[in-house]
């Protein structure tokens, strides 16, 4: 089977320091990947290098298009990295005010996407809007307020429908559930599981909080200083970790 | 100082050749936004200091010149540039639409249809017609130049969405040749078909945003829209009240305190041509 997303040597420095080093790894098709590590671990480094964002200085994203099979991401022109960007890749923000128009209304929102891949009947996009608005579990009748009178966990289901809306195989999670408070942080889990789940998403999940990796991911990577210190299944790695700093990270985790 | 000291036509030749060269620009590529060195007039921004730039650059002491602010010959703008190009150049100046050569207009084209041998010069306060959707030039720039157009529909879908029909009635985006989504300046879109496929030479200029563009003449241009709310050019639905012509684009003036209002043509020399060939509307004295 062709991985859907291969990394090669996926290296980033600012000046002397390192943003990340010597990343590799392969993403099948339906599975996700978790990167944890604390803050300054390089992790969201390497998630920007990865989506097209941040140029790395050396390695390869590879992404098997639909059309062209394998190609790397990081040597294909811009207007065709900017089309993955808005077809098949989706990015989800940690704070949702930076992945959403403010200022446009929630099913404007949803259906930017479609219209910046060519959509031009009204009816249509205002159909599947709604539709996805219901699917992240947002009030149908909402669907003309602006996102500014929304409550947190409201905007990051917004943000979420807006990526998905185009059937994206491949989305990128920054912290999807910073900034929330737990029992609106369990209903954003339940919600990406199901979504991930039904549409046989692949994503990369970055975030500091091992409870999110245990619920949504396969795989995990922890990261440490730049570099990956452990890899392996989800529970593999959480129920008995090998590396000093994993095992700090894992024994970190409050028990209530 | 004397009238004499200015050249002709206030500017001085080397700026007229940088404006003319961004104008051939523009013309070659219809509905890029060329940038250019905007000079300092001796009028404010927003009063037209782009179009007066155009204007200058393209005069020929031989032209024939108008001006036209919302359709009309006689308002304090189209009154000053008009006197500012008689002082300036000492060029010929008309307020009748057929015998001009060079027309500076703002928010209109004039109704009577314009011939080959015309020039219509654009006053544009903002070119950038994705301006208020993406505030960043940088990546406005990016979008013109990858096509990267779907924003341009999200403030129609806006539109639909608040008001159930789109409510853009002025400065209504359009696309030119299939390529480039252009701002027409704050005209009503009543007047969006004209600009496609016209005789004349079309020049915008806006001189504080520092940007010319241009449609050559025969230029297919197209006002954006969805299938199932297809682009309408609307007017208020009545017959002027002065000449009685249902065809052009009226303004609506108030009379008294009571509400009587009477709607007259916004194209001050159309309207008079069409009295003075005995048309007569209901408001007439």
């Amino acid at each position: 089977m062709t991985p859907l997303l291969s990394v090669q040597g996926i290296t980033k420095r600012y000046g002397a320091h390192i943003g990340c080093a010597d990343v590799s790894f392969d993403l099948y098709p339906g599975e996700v990947m978790g990167i944890v590590g604390e803050s300054g671990s390089g992790k969201s480094t390497l998630l920007n290098c990865m989506a097209g964002h941040l140029p790395p200085d050396a390695g390869q994203v590879v992404f098997d298009t639909r059309t062209e099979g394998p190609k790397d991401t990081i040597t294909m022109s811009e207007p065709e990295r900017r089309m993955l960007g808005r077809t098949d890749w989706a990015f989800v923000h940690q704070h949702a005010r930076d992945g959403l128009r403010m200022g446009v209304s929630a099913g404007g929102n949803v259906g930017e996407r479609l219209m910046a891949v060519g959509e031009r009947h009204y009816g249509d996009i205002r159909g599947k809007a709604t539709d996805w608005l219901e699917r992240v579990e947002i009030d149908a009748a909402r669907v003309d307020d602006r996102p500014t009178t929304f409550s947190g966990g409201m905007q990051q289901r917004l943000q979420i429908a807006r990526n998905l809306v185009t059937g994206p195989r491949l989305v990128f999670m920054d912290e999807p559930t910073g900034g929330l408070d737990v029992s609106v942080q369990a209903r954003l889990l339940d919600l990406l599981r199901g979504l991930v789940r039904d549409m046989g998403l692949s994503a990369i999940i970055v975030t500091h909080d091992l409870a999110v990796v245990r619920l949504l991911a396969d795989r995990l990577m922890v990261m440490k200083s730049g570099r990956v210190v452990e890899a392996g299944l989800t529970d593999q790695v959480l129920d008995d970790p090998q590396h000093a700093y994993s095992q700090l990270l894992v024994s970190s985790v409050l028990q209530v | 100082m004397t009238d004499q000291a200015y050249n002709f036509a206030y500017l001085d030749e080397q700026t007229k050749r940088m404006i003319r060269r961004a104008i051939l620009k523009g013309l070659a590529i219809p509905g890029y936004q060329v940038p250019f060195a905007s000079r300092e007039m001796p009028m404010p921004y927003g009063w037209g200091t782009g179009g007066v730039q155009v204007s200058a650059a393209v005069l020929t002491p031989d032209d024939t010149f108008k001006v036209i602010d919302q359709g009309a010959d006689d308002t304090t703008n189209a009154v000053s540039i008009r006197s500012f190009f008689e002082r300036t150049a000492g060029v010929e100046t008309t307020t009748a639409t057929s015998e001009a050569s060079v027309i500076q207009t703002r928010h209109r084209i004039p109704e009577e249809p314009l011939t080959e041998d015309q020039i219509l010069v654009y006053q544009v306060p903002i070119p950038e017609p994705l301006r208020f959707l993406e505030p960043r030039e940088s990546e406005t720039r990016k979008m013109h130049s990858l096509e990267e157009y779907g924003l341009m529909h999200v403030k129609l879908y806006e539109d639909i969405s608040r008001h159930g029909h789109i409510a853009t009635s002025y400065a209504y985006p359009v696309k030119v040749e299939g390529r480039y989504v252009m701002d027409p300046s704050p005209i009503p879109k009543f007047d969006n078909p004209k600009l496609g496929d016209m005789a004349a030479i079309q020049l915008f200029g806006a001189g504080r945003e520092q940007r010319i563009y241009a449609l050559p003449p025969y230029t297919q241009v197209v006002s954006l829209d969805f299938e199932d709310h297809p682009f309408e050019a609307s007017k208020a639905d009545h017959p002027c009240g002065l000449c009685d012509a249902t065809d052009s684009y009226l303004d609506e003036v108030i009379m008294d305190d009571q509400g009587g209002r009477m709607f007259v043509c916004s194209d001050t020399d159309y309207c008079e041509a069409r009295r003075a060939a005995g048309h007569k509307g209901k408001d007439a004295a």
